[in-house]
């Protein structure tokens, strides 16, 4: 064989090899994305699972605040059914505003504050809080690897070619973005 | 790393030359070296508790650690590692394990007792980045590479004893001989510098993972502050587990001098500090 013939079947094992190690890195990315998601899933799990017996603990002490009862378990209901990144990250910023009233009610409430039922509720409540925010982080990050080699060249165009999509990050919409007003 | 292999094979060539043996030494000292240091890697986790005192902790004994640990995890997708404390009034932690699934993070109580939360996480993103980084598993490689080189340079060293007047096989080979009885003298030295430098920019990378982590690097920027003005040393540490600490336990012992801040396991703190600052 021919010295031209053999470095172009050389450059061509290595396109294939790249194109091939390309596309594993972006399934591999699909992957970890998915995994991800689920991870934040579990820590949202753990806070709608906490939310029940929070609001019994309150409803004991203040039955007649209803509305913010109602509120919460809405916002819990909502957050239930949510499916995309998009919907859980609104879902979960509605019931996060909607606990910070049903605690912002507790203040008034004394005898609440000091049970120890309730403090552990808002311990644990509070911690799972900074596990979805790290959850959300992780889940952020792999998505933010996974475009960037899609947007980069040579990606863009073999992602194009099979099939691969930039994911959406969990972010909330802007007007989650201005404060949660709380109102008494 | 990559410096390192290229004058390890550079040793091992000449050494192989100047014998007239080859290969064969390289292998066999590599065996020898791979046994020593692939050992001390597997059970990195245990050996170090042991040798340090450090005792594994439960969530109940110190809720606030754990929980941090555990969140910084989740931050990372990594598997918790075993928490331990270790009962030393001078604040400094460390990490070890072979891989995530086995890692293990200590810190001395004289660290709970002096950082707040935000430092503490600083200080425990930077030792789960180890465990992420397999800072281990390069070290073990490293230390197995300088073992090697002692090895052959030991087994060279005593060959020239040995030789008979029949093996004389001409200048060529004179002139490997003198090359190879230098390097013999330098390379371990070498090798240990080499080792070294590898160790301090693990422990960059180490600050700069810990910081993307915890998207804050101020707050190990300010724990690094507290541990570098507390001059007490670690009681335990020794000079084989010295590398591990965030800090290096023989407080003072950090060498100003180029030359002498060659041989430091840690890049200075003042560096380090400044690199977080400007984040």
């Amino acid at each position: 064989m021919s010295v031209p013939v053999i470095i172009a079947i050389v450059l061509l094992v290595i396109v294939v090899f790249y194109v091939w190690g390309l596309y594993n890195k972006l399934a591999t990315g699909k992957v970890r994305i998915k995994e991800a998601f689920s991870g934040i899933d579990v820590q949202l799990k753990r806070r709608t699972d906490l939310i029940p017996n929070l609001v019994e603990s309150v409803k004991g002490y203040a039955k007649h605040e209803k509305d913010i009862f109602e509120n919460v378990t809405k916002a819990r209901s909502a957050l239930l059914k949510a499916d995309s990144p998009h919907q859980k990250a609104e879902s979960d910023n509605m019931l996060t505003g909607a606990l910070k009233s049903l605690f912002a009610v507790s203040e008034n409430y004394p005898q609440l504050r000091a049970s120890e039922n309730f403090k552990q509720l808002q311990d644990e409540l509070s911690d799972t809080e900074s596990k979805i925010a790290y959850a959300r982080q992780f889940y952020n990050t792999n998505v933010r690897d996974y475009n960037t080699t899609l947007v980069n060249f040579p990606g863009s165009v073999l992602g194009n070619m099979f099939g691969f999509k930039e994911e959406e990050f969990f972010e909330a919409q802007e007007e989650e973005r201005k404060n949660v007003k709380v109102s008494f | 790393m990559f410096l390192f292999v290229v004058f390890i094979t550079t040793v091992a060539y000449v050494f192989g030359k100047a014998n007239g043996y080859g290969l064969s030494f390289a292998g066999i000292a590599l065996i020898i070296s791979g046994f020593m240091s692939l050992g001390s890697y597997y059970f990195s986790d245990s050996l170090v508790l042991a040798t340090t005192g450090a005792k594994q902790v439960k969530k109940e004994e110190y809720p606030e650690l754990y929980r941090i640990v555990e969140n910084l995890s989740i931050g990372d997708g990594l598997p918790m590692p075993k928490v331990c404390v270790l009962h030393d009034p001078s604040p400094n932690a460390f990490a070890t394990g072979r891989d995530p699934k086995h890692g293990v993070v200590c810190v001395t109580t004289g660290l709970l007792d002096r950082l707040n939360k935000s430092e503490l996480e600083g200080v425990l993103a930077h030792e789960l980045s180890h465990i992420k980084n397999f800072d281990t598993r390069v070290m073990a490689v490293a230390a197995i590479l300088v073992g090697f080189v002692a090895i052959l340079a030991d087994i060279f060293m005593r060959s020239l004893w040995f030789r008979s007047s029949d093996d004389d096989r001409g200048r060529a080979n004179g002139i490997f001989i003198i090359i190879g009885i230098v390097f013999a003298i330098i390379s371990p030295i070498i090798a240990t510098l080499l080792q070294l430098a590898v160790s301090r920019k693990r422990e960059f990378l180490a600050d700069a993972s810990g910081a993307l982590l915890t998207r804050y690097p101020d707050g190990l920027a300010s724990a690094l502050e507290k541990i570098a003005a507390d001059p007490r040393p670690v009681r335990t540490a020794s000079n084989a587990t010295a590398h591990l600490f965030i800090a290096n336990p023989f407080k003072g012992k950090d060498a100003k001098a180029w030359f002498s801040s060659l041989f430091n396991t840690h890049p200075p703190m003042e560096e380090r500090i400044k690199l977080l600052r400007a984040m």
